[in-house]
């Protein structure tokens, strides 16, 4: 029977696993390349899961944007800062032991709130009209009631680019650059010194015999 | 079908992943920042779940900002990530201590 096989529920298991698994060794694994490449992969197993939720638009931009572009940018950095293996000792143990601490902490305090919602049965159904994709309703409401906001965002990421090349810049590189206000207000005395000093007669050879009157 | 509750469950269970990664993580400055994005990718899920369970897209609009100003915040922070390497040649935070008295 094909209908008696769960297919979405071992779909969302499946990324669900995929997801915690691979976030668990982002944070856990001994080198920041193999941190970088899980975080791809929790991208992706997460990325599945909003398609699950009808959410392709933003699945497909989460992909683009973050393993396209962002986790690029990460491995770039990786790559040029020289690290090495983080050893096993006993201070990485004792952060260990201090983080899953926090971890249970955490997931007690979050049961406390999700545990209610189990019970409450919200309605399931495409608010979407049939012919209208996910990234048009997205777009209809993105440049109409939140257009000023979205405007806003492009700017952010002017100032971001700024901000990331004024500081990356290497100020200590050879430049050759002519400073043209120092040229026009340069004064005579800053190039040339006149030295004052007695007039000297030329000196004589010491090899020459010295003539005595 | 799956319950809002489960996508919640594993929203906030990467959030207590990445929360416990910043405490792990005191080595190294880039797995900590990878940290950060572990935890707005668990927010953002969190969005797209209740905008999917709630019938509103301004979820999945506020989904978008987010991806934005993270992509903002992320290159700004390599790039700060960058000076501090080229200053102090190491970037473990356990070595930032100048401020201390």
């Amino acid at each position: 029977m094909l209908n008696a096989f769960p297919t979405t529920l071992v779909v969302f298991y499946a990324f669900a696993a995929l997801l915690i698994a691979s976030a668990f060794m982002v944070i856990l694994s001994r080198h920041p390349v193999q941190s970088a490449l899980y975080l791809v992969l929790a991208f992706f197993a997460s990325a599945a899961l909003w398609i699950m939720m009808q959410a392709e638009f933003l699945g497909l931009i989460l992909i683009l944007v973050y393993v396209g572009a962002v986790m690029t940018l990460f491995l770039f950095v990786v790559m040029t800062i020289p690290m090495h293996t983080i050893p096993i000792d006993k201070t990485r143990l004792l952060y260990i032991g201090y983080g899953s601490l926090v971890l249970v902490l955490f997931l007690g305090v979050m049961a406390k709130i999700i545990h209610p919602l189990n019970h409450i049965v919200f309605q399931l159904n495409n608010f979407q009209a049939p012919g209208i994709s996910g990234a048009t309703a997205i777009g209809e409401s993105l440049y109409t009631t939140y257009v000023f906001p979205f405007e806003i965002a492009g700017f952010l990421l002017l100032v971001a680019i700024i901000a990331a090349i004024s500081l990356s810049w290497k100020t200590d590189r050879r430049k050759i650059i002519n400073d043209v206000s120092a040229q026009v207000n340069v004064k005579a005395k800053d190039r040339l010194k006149i030295v004052k000093m007695k007039a000297e007669k030329p000196q004589q050879d010491s090899t020459e015999p010295v003539q005595h009157d | 079908m799956i319950s809002l509750s489960a996508f919640l469950w594993i929203s906030s269970l990467l959030f207590a992943i990445g929360i416990a990664g910043m405490i792990i993580n005191r080595h190294n400055l880039v797995v900590l920042l990878m940290c950060i994005e572990l935890l707005l990718l668990s927010v953002n899920t969190n969005f797209v779940a209740f905008s999917h369970y709630l019938n509103n897209i301004d979820g999945k609009i506020f989904v978008f900002f987010i991806l934005a100003v993270a992509a903002a915040e992320t290159a700004v922070g390599l790039a700060i990530l960058m000076v501090l390497y080229r200053q102090r040649g190491t970037i473990e935070i356990d070595k930032m201590d100048v401020l201390n008295g």
